[in-house]
């Protein structure tokens, strides 16, 4: 296996609640609450679970954005709190961020040319203040946008062109880790297709690791070479992306699993599905022993009593980590065979550099074509699929664009 | 379940009747958006038809006008800026486009109701959830207090609410998503509709919550044979739960099929897209098929078929003649004019 670039040992923070006019810490909200894992060179790992299990407060651990509780992550061998001044700004050149949502994360009122070039002005010596347009230019090239938009707001793009600038400027440091908190999120499948591609390529060509934080299952499937499943502020089961999927031993892994709807109507009433009962519990007050035992069917005395670790157990054909005491393997997932189907090129582009092409060719939208006001307009209004539980006030920066519109 | 039974009930209100089993009928529908940008044809002449029983899923990315159709049955589009310059949406034959406003009063709400994704801003954050759904049976039914709170506890575990008498003063904020989502549901049944429309019911939901609410809303419409409309983005889902699909594209419905017909062959370059584009275990590691560019600005849709600039089936004649929908197998619509070679590849 390639060399460990990142690693987590331990990670955990936790919240404070406050209560009355002298804000007395009244508890703590367990966001997240020992992780562990390591992220080797070039390899995508996927970090799933339901909305409230701490994946994006782990995003911002990695990342250093905010102190963690206890634990630590270091970085090529190097832990983070104890680095000196200057390796910390080193270590935040290596590891980056893009964020869910393409309508709140980039500042309206910067060009798109400030918004990727802006890692330049706090590490100014990556590239020379002369290179910097052209190398911004360069980036969007990369991303496949058009390098003369470099002038444009980010009201004048798509939200698929927007998460792209996103991901130039997550890129523009030549990070070698970039973690990606519901990248695809908030855009329509078709439109989803064309970013995972070009996450893909990307990673390919520039050697990059992923942390991909999604809750679409299918999504991290199909781009993760392993994933970990997060349950209330724990990793409830982790490990190669077919041991997870298809041979999954944690229970709630299992439930998770058999709840994404299949997109066959053949297999319609024919499926595994668990239905859990209940909510989450909350972080604030975790069921003592196993976190999920107030969900699970396969409880037992012992699960509310002792805490299951993290560790190998069989899953029927070798093994892999899994924090339950009553681990063993459940097919969920029913594949639909498509073995013979191939995708036919003249319904989809199953390219991206095609996209550019086309974009340029027929005014579509993967050259980094410009929106006029109208739909400009229509973008602004956040998309059904956009409203995910997490996005903060999309009507904020409907507001934001008008100004910069006049 | 028992509860059923008593959640029902009966009253002097108008009834209707379904002809040869329609509940709901949209001819030829229109509507535009007039704003200072100028005017947005956000439905373009869309038709379909809702039976008794049935549950009809409208497909489409954001934008293409879901909604607003939606919207348009339940007559709870903004006019202005919205205007509906043609077309007819009619329950059990009565056109409620041009039925004097009492009437309709009477009609939309009661027997065609909605809910919307957001549950939150459907539910008003000030009254207790039980008390808002007793008010339903209050006002439509002239209920006594009392025994409309004994309706809406009855409703409320109908919905599966833990513990539903306790709660029943609960207020919305005091729910998680998924629960509140179930108030919404009971809401929206209460007055027994026979048409149903879901606006992406479970789009904000965690996928463990969605197969819970998708289950409970597959009971009630079978436990009442309500037509539903289930309006979403998601192809799972409509794999999951619909009999019929019809695939909306910038305002205009480009294909209608049985569920199973349009994911075994669907019929239109746009739909097979989206069917292609949803990453499958056997492309792992694979480029993925996107479909290129975007949808079209509704102020300035392209002449011909409006999904020419993204179709790599397109020929000159996409550029100038727009492809009516048509039956191009039996019980097979497509607005194509290669639909026959789409089918079949
Ligand atoms: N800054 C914060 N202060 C207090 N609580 C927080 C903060 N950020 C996140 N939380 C809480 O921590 C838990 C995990 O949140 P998050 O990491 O955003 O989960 P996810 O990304 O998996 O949805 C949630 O209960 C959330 O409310
Ligand atoms: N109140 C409004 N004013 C102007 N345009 C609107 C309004 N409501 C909807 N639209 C436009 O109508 C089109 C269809 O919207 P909608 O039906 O909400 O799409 P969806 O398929 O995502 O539900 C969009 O382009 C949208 O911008
Ligand atoms: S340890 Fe017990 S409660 Fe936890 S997942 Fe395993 S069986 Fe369920
Ligand atoms: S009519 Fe032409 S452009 Fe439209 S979907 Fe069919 S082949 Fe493509
Ligand atoms: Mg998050
Ligand atoms: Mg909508």
């Amino acid at each position: 296996m390639p060399e460990v670039v990142l690693s987590a040992q331990n990670l955990v923070k936790h919240y404070p609640i406050k209560r009355g006019v002298l804000r007395r810490t009244v508890g703590h909200v367990k966001a997240v609450d020992g992780v562990s894992f390591d992220l080797h060179k070039g390899e995508t790992l996927g970090i799933v679970g339901e909305s409230g299990c701490g994946k994006s407060t782990l995003g911002r651990l990695l990342m250093r954005l905010e102190e963690p509780t206890a634990g630590s992550v270091t970085f090529e061998g190097q832990d983070w709190s104890g680095a000196s001044a200057r390796d910390t700004r080193r270590l935040r050149r290596d590891i980056q961020i893009v964020f869910q949502d393409p309508y709140t994360s980039l500042n309206p009122r910067m060009t798109v040319g400030d918004i990727i070039g802006e890692p330049f002005e706090i590490h100014a010596d990556v590239v020379p203040k002369g290179g910097r347009r052209q190398r911004v230019q360069e980036l969007l090239d990369l991303v496949g946008l058009n390098p003369e938009h470099i002038n444009r707001y980010p009201h004048q793009f798509s939200g698929g062109q927007r998460q792209r600038i996103g991901i130039a400027r997550g890129i523009a440091l030549n990070p070698k880790v970039l973690i990606c908190d519901e990248p695809v999120s908030a855009l329509d499948v078709s439109v989803q297709a064309q970013v995972v591609n070009l996450m893909e390529k990307l990673q390919d060509e520039l050697g990059l690791a992923y942390v991909f934080i999604a809750h679409d299952l299918s999504v991290v499937r199909h781009i993760s070479d392993r994933v970990g499943v997060m349950y209330l502020g724990r990793m409830a089961e982790l490990g190669e992306e077919d041991e997870v999927y298809a041979r999954p031993t944690h229970p709630y892994t299992q439930a998770l699993l058999s709840a994404v709807p299949v997109p066959d109507p053949t297999l319609r009433g024919k499926r595994d599905q668990i239905v859990l009962v209940g909510d989450v519990p909350s972080p604030a007050n975790p069921p003592s022993g196993c976190r999920f035992h107030t969900r699970c069917w396969k409880a037992q005395d012992v699960c509310s009593t002792l805490e299951p670790e993290l560790e190998p157990r069989a899953d029927g054909h070798g093994e892999h980590l899994s924090a339950c005491h009553f681990a063993e393997p459940r097919l969920v997932v029913e594949t639909v065979d498509v073995t013979g189907i191939e995708p036919d090129d003249r319904f989809v582009s199953t390219d991206t550099d095609d996209l550019v092409d086309a974009g340029a060719g027929l005014g579509a939208e993967g050259g980094g074509e410009e929106l006029d006001s109208g739909q400009a307009e229509d973008r602004a209004r956040p998309p059904a699929t956009e409203d995910t539980p997490q996005v903060s006030d999309p009507t904020r920066v409907v507001e934001d664009t008008r100004d910069n519109q006049g | 379940m028992t509860v059923q039974d008593t959640t029902r009930t009966d009253d002097a209100r108008v009834r209707y009747e379904p002809q040869d089993g329609v509940l709901l009928e949209v001819e030829d529908l229109f509507v535009e958006f007039h704003t200072a940008d100028g005017i947005a044809t956000a439905i373009n002449g869309v038709s379909f038809e809702l039976h008794q029983g049935e549950s009809l899923a409208i497909l489409g990315e954001s934008g293409s006008g879901k909604s607003v159709t939606a919207q348009a049955i339940m007559g709870i589009l903004d006019m202005p800026p919205a205007v509906i310059p043609s077309g007819h949406i009619r329950y059990c034959g009565q056109d409620l486009l041009t039925m004097p406003e009492e009437q309709r009063r009477k009609t939309r709400g009661p027997e065609v109701s909605m809910i919307f994704q957001d549950a939150l801003s459907s539910l008003n954050p000030v009254f207790p959830v039980g008390w808002q759904i007793a008010e339903m049976f209050r006002v439509h039914r002239g209920m006594n207090k009392s025994d409309a709170l004994q309706q809406a506890v009855r409703l409320m575990e109908r919905v599966q609410i833990p513990a539903a008498r306790e709660r029943v003063k609960a207020y919305p904020h005091q729910f998680s998503g998924g629960m509140r989502q179930r108030i919404m549901i009971a809401m929206a049944i209460a007055l027994d509709p026979a048409v149903l429309i879901a606006d992406e019911p479970t789009t904000a939901l965690d996928v463990t919550v969605q197969a819970q609410i998708m289950s409970l809303l597959e009971e009630l419409q079978e436990e009442r044979q309500m037509g539903l409309i289930l309006i979403t983005h998601d192809l799972g889902v409509v794999a999951d739960v619909a009999d019929r699909i019809a695939v909306m594209y910038a305002g205009r419905l480009v294909e209608k099929a049985d569920v199973d017909a349009l994911y075994a062959s669907p019929a239109h370059p746009y739909t097979r897209g989206l069917l292609e584009s949803i990453p499958r275990l056997d492309q792992k590691g694979q480029t993925l098929a996107a479909i290129g560019g975007l949808p079209p600005n509704l102020m300035r849709i392209p002449p011909g078929c409006a999904f020419n600039p993204r179709c790599r089936m397109a020929q000159d004649v996409c550029r100038t003649d727009r492809p009516e929908l048509r039956e191009v197998a039996p019980g097979r619509l497509s607005a194509c004019h290669f639909a026959e070679e789409v089918i079949d590849a």
